[in-house]
């Protein structure tokens, strides 16, 4: 059942602030939220003030800096930089996308950040995403074949690769699946838009053999059936791709079998 | 207990409390919104027609209740709901055959069955007034 207000432990309180550098002319705000498993107490939103002169462009760098400079604890999962991992996924200026990749300068006022929605809390800006991952895996994201594996590549027309082209991009970072207020509220058996996708890259490959029962298998009141065209998914995709027409294709497909 | 045994109870991250609604995702509660208020509509239709079957009386009171401000609102809105949850329905019929789901192309038609449940609301009401 859905809950819109945040149960009693996860209620955000004020937290800190912390000063820039004395002489900083350049300042800019980033309210940031805080949680640690450590001290018992509730989350809250830190302030950090940032000389954007020593700065660079994008939300990451001033996450790095705060921690190299402000405040070594804050924590968040960062790797590659240039949005090909997926790691730095966050809530920024109300919208999920990657720290790495979303500008400093387009954020107006100041900056709020926040772990992706309605996850549990690891600590700071990490979510855990165990359940997303154990849905990635239910959907048995792989090639199946039963046939004689041939004795070289399976080939494919230029047509049927095509097919896989804004599917294969997905880094899974999570940004789509958690701003869907359906997987908010059905999170634990709606498989949601990213693992969706998924699913229907396996089902688009024309290499793939097990088409029908990977219907079958999303053939589910709530697995698949749960998206109601809300699209979040495709408007905050950082990779913009698009996770809403992907279900739909699915949508389609169980249609198409049964007339 | 060392602090890596003690059970956690994580908090849940916050979700409509920071989310910025967006309009697409706007006018999807709007269409849920209107049909239930669609549904509440049909028992207010029930209890005009029974008050209209009962005296002179009953009838003139609901049909000065329906002339106050408060009945205007409740008519107006339930017009605004019948053509937005019409035209939105429409809109979701395309998107079942897999059409219109670039963001731009959401957007577009989004606006489009606003304005347009707007305009039908603003016609049906002034053209059912001239008919009185």
């Amino acid at each position: 059942m859905a809950e819109f207000t945040l149960p009693a432990n996860s209620k955000v309180g004020v937290g800190q602030t912390y000063a820039a550098p004395a002489g900083a002319k350049n300042i800019r705000k980033f309210k940031v939220y805080r949680w640690t498993p450590e001290d018992g107490k509730n989350p809250s939103v830190d302030t950090y003030e940032v000389d954007m002169d020593t700065c660079g462009p994008m939300v990451l760098d001033a996450l790095i800096k705060i921690k190299n400079e402000m405040d070594s604890s804050l924590t968040f999962r960062r790797s590659c930089r240039e949005g090909v991992c997926g790691s730095c996924a966050m809530n920024i200026d109300g919208t999920n996308t990657l720290a790495c990749t979303k500008f400093i300068d387009e954020v107006k006022g100041d900056i709020k950040i926040y772990p992706l929605p309605h996850m549990p809390v690891v600590r700071d800006l990490v979510p855990d995403l165990n359940v997303p991952y154990a849905q990635l895996t239910s959907i048995e994201p792989w090639l199946k074949s039963t046939t004689q594996p041939p004795t070289r590549e399976r080939l494919q027309s230029p047509e049927e690769r095509a097919k896989l082209d804004g599917l294969w991009e997905c880094i899974l970072c999570f940004c789509c699946s958690t701003s869907c207020p359906s997987y908010w509220w059905n999170g634990d058996r709606y498989l949601g838009p990213a693992i969706l996708l998924q699913a229907y890259r396996w089902i688009a490959d024309s290499r793939d053999e097990a088409k029908g029962e990977r219907l079958d298998n999303l053939e589910d009141p709530f697995r698949l059936y749960r998206c109601h065209t809300i699209m979040n998914c495709t408007k905050t995709c950082p990779k913009s791709l698009n996770p809403a027409k992907a279900i739909a294709e699915i949508k389609k497909l169980m249609v198409e079998r049964t007339i | 207990m060392s602090v890596a045994n003690r059970p956690v109870h994580r908090p849940l991250s916050p979700h409509l409390q920071v989310y910025r609604p967006q309009l697409t995702s706007t006018l999807s509660i709007l269409h849920r919104a209107t049909g239930i208020a669609l549904s509440v509509g049909v028992l207010y239709l029930t209890v005009w027609v029974v008050c209209a079957s009962g005296s002179y009386e009953t009838y003139a009171k609901f049909q000065a209740f329906n002339g106050s401000i408060v009945g205007r609102f409740v008519l107006g809105g339930w017009l605004f709901s019948m053509f937005f949850h019409l035209f939105n329905g429409i809109r979701h019929l395309f998107w079942d055959l897999g059409y219109g789901f670039e963001i731009k192309d959401a957007y577009r038609s989004g606006w489009i069955v606003v304005a347009v449940s707007l305009v039908a609301t603003a016609i049906s009401w002034i053209v059912g007034l001239r008919l009185i």
